[in-house]
């Protein structure tokens, strides 16, 4: 069979009303819970995934993958309105999305990560559809030392875009990597930082580490501005104009063409993919775009690129599931899980066992893609209202998502104490001028990168040297090592010139 | 100025008190995982115990917090002051969200919602009673239908000593 066959199988499959109507559904469900404040895809799959037990097998992937797509524009929705991004991989989006819709150009901002997901994922599952047999070789090259120098060029590529000094948002990253190893250890079944706090043993859930430190934070640094008098403080913006102008328009194609680019080869590696790939494309923009100097301020490219970039990472991720049955990410996961209750089991069979269920995601997760934009450029308006909601309602809104979110992950009331806790860090690091996107990060990453730097030395049996003479980990640290260099070289030059400006 | 340049060691105090503090911290937290990691097992390069990685990542930690804490006092450093704490939202925020964890089991979603949302309104400077209980009461039947009713998720919605 070629790919215009398999493509026919997968359209007949896909185009059934059965299947429309799931994937219409799984969008609506997804944006509806993602775009409550501090939920991302991860949540709200977890939570919806016992809608699709009685399913059968095809449209119970298919409304999984909908609820996806929807749950990461949701994510977009919260981080550009209300600067709480749902999950890591929109966490830089909150940077210019907010700024514009501060500007009142909430709309434009949406329509662009709209439109720029649609374009990316289009692209990506085309990419999926063509790649997904081959691909298999580039990803089996991977061992342990690739992905942890892989990780790393990740974190320390974020960490370089920031205007943070190197060294203190090196050092918070670190912080996110520690706090992320807090809980059983996997290789040794050791508890580890625990305290002797039992519900510490499963770890530091993500949503309350992020809501507390995104979400709390931010509600207390504005009640204080809001007291002192500082009106800058409130969300409330004029709404201004729903959809792009020409220019937004001809200023974002070459984001969204470059953010598609990255995210699609960054997708495909399994890892945190979608997360790099969405701080990959930020970088790029700030490094390629002839507006880089916007950026930061509500450049449309901030939000373009970053948001077409993990679209189409979040398709690309599906290779690595669908070909090898790795998930790469924690929604993979649990896609991983579904497949698994559905009786298929994930891996290079899939495709000839199951061809229709195969095909017919690929297809869905295009039709998908199209739905989500035809479901929410009208919604576009509905969303931005939430900004017209005065701050002394809206707080206490968040708050409450903040505190039943972080309950209902894993029904602890543990995680509301650390939401609280963690909204004190996010305070500290506001009042101390630290972004806590790295924190973020580390987190993310911690665990994958402390199990492939273990592996890594397992097989080396003990020997470092093995990141540097495998060619391809050899390469991603050299890019890594010239990042943190330029970083270092531009705080240390920041610092020059103030020393010189003194004594001239 | 021109004293710092021809000491050509110039003195060093704090310039920027954000980092010093933030270097300061980094230190503490280092030394804190440091110690803490000690007590796991080690192991070697090839065959890591729970205590490796962490250990010398915290030991990193502690490097690079003294280098923030270094950079602080350097010449060149723009001076910076500490921003203005005023708690009192914090503390509202914070006490709001613990006290709803202390009331969610023994009295259900519906009451810790109307509590959490009374108790942070208060905070507001432009609070007035009728506007929360208002939002208090949407509020709590919205999640009370997103995460009780429509998503199944094992909670309390009323008190259970009710039921």
């Amino acid at each position: 069979m070629d790919l215009f066959d398999n493509l026919a199988l997968g359209f007949a499959t896909a185009m059934s009303w059965q299947s429309l109507g799931y994937a219409f559904l799984g969008c609506f469900v997804g944006t509806l819970i993602g775009v409550l404040p501090g939920l991302g895809p991860v949540a709200t799959i977890a939570m919806l995934l016992p809608l699709t037990y009685q399913l059968d097998s095809t449209s119970a992937l298919i409304m999984l993958a909908s609820i996806y797509y929807g749950a990461q524009y949701g994510g977009s929705t919260t981080a550009i309105l209300l600067k709480l991004p749902g999950e890591s991989s929109s966490a830089v989006t909150v940077i210019d999305g907010h700024a514009m819709a501060l500007q009142g150009r909430a709309g434009p901002a949406l329509s662009a990560a709209a439109i720029g997901s649609l374009i990316a994922g289009s692209f990506g599952v085309l990419l999926v559809a063509c790649l997904a047999v081959p691909l298999t070789a580039v990803a089996f090259s991977f061992g342990p030392p690739e992905y942890f120098s892989l990780m790393l060029l990740g974190l320390v590529g974020s960490i370089a875009l920031s205007s943070d000094a190197i060294d203190k948002s090196l050092g918070l990253m670190v912080i996110g990597v520690l706090l992320s190893l807090v809980g059983t250890d996997v290789n040794s079944g050791a508890v580890r930082f625990s305290g002797d706090v039992f519900a510490l043993r499963d770890g530091i859930e993500f949503t309350a580490l992020a809501m507390g430190i995104f979400g709390i934070a931010e509600i207390a640094v504005n009640l204080e501005q809001q007291r002192r008098g500082d009106t800058g403080a409130g969300t409330i913006a004029r709404v201004g104009r729903m959809l792009p102008t020409r220019e937004d328009a001809r200023r974002m194609m070459p984001a969204i063409a470059r953010g598609t680019a990255i995210g699609s080869v960054l997708g495909i590696l399994p890892g945190a993919g979608v997360t790099i790939a969405s701080f990959a494309a930020y970088t790029a923009e700030k490094k390629l775009s002839r507006y880089s100097y916007e950026l930061g301020t509500g450049a449309i490219e901030g939000v373009a690129g970053p948001e077409s970039a993990n679209n189409a990472a979040a398709q690309t991720n599906f290779i690595s599931l669908l070909t090898l049955g790795i998930p790469g990410s924690a929604v993979m996961a649990l896609m991983l899980g579904a497949m698994v209750i559905q009786n298929i089991q994930p891996g290079p069979q899939v495709i000839t066992s199951h061809p229709q269920v195969f095909w017919g995601l690929i297809v869905s997760m295009w039709i998908g893609n199209l739905m989500l934009v035809v479901l929410n450029l009208p919604l576009i308006g509905v969303w931005i209202r939430l900004l017209s909601i005065p701050y002394r309602f809206l707080f206490p809104a968040i708050l409450v998502f903040c505190a039943v979110g972080a309950y209902t992950v894993r029904a602890s009331v543990f995680d509301i104490y650390l939401l609280a806790a963690f909204g004190v860090v996010g305070y500290g690091l506001i009042k101390l001028s630290v972004s806590p996107v790295p924190l973020l990060l580390g987190f993310v990453l911690g665990p994958m990168i402390e199990s492939s730097f273990r592996r890594a030395m397992m097989v080396s049996r003990g020997d470092y040297s093995v990141f540097f003479t495998r060619p391809l980990s050899a390469a991603l640290l050299a890019g890594a090592a010239v990042l943190i260099l330029a970083a270092v070289g531009s705080t240390w030059g920041k610092q020059r010139q103030i020393v010189l400006a003194e004594q001239g | 100025m021109a004293d710092d340049a021809l000491a050509g060691w110039p003195k060093r105090r704090v310039r920027n008190q954000r980092d010093a503090v933030v270097g300061a911290l980094y230190l503490a937290v280092g030394s804190g995982f440091a110690c803490y990691a000690a007590d796991y097992e080690r192991g070697t390069a090839a065959r890591m115990g729970a205590g490796y990685f962490p250990f010398w990542l915290a030991l990193i930690l502690m490097a690079l917090g003294a280098i923030v804490l270094f950079r602080s006092t350097a010449p060149g450093m723009q001076p910076v002051a500490l921003a203005p704490w005023d708690l009192r939202s914090l503390a509202w925020m914070t006490g709001a969200v613990v006290f709803f964890g202390l009331v969610i089991k023994p009295l259900g979603l519906v009451a810790a919602i109307v509590i959490l949302v009374v108790a942070a309104s208060l905070a507001s400077p432009t609070f007035t009673w009728r506007g929360t209980l208002i939002n208090a009461a949407v509020l709590s039947a919205v999640n009370a239908v997103a995460f009780g009713l429509v998503l199944g998720l094992p909670l309390d919605l009323w008190p259970v000593w009710l039921g």
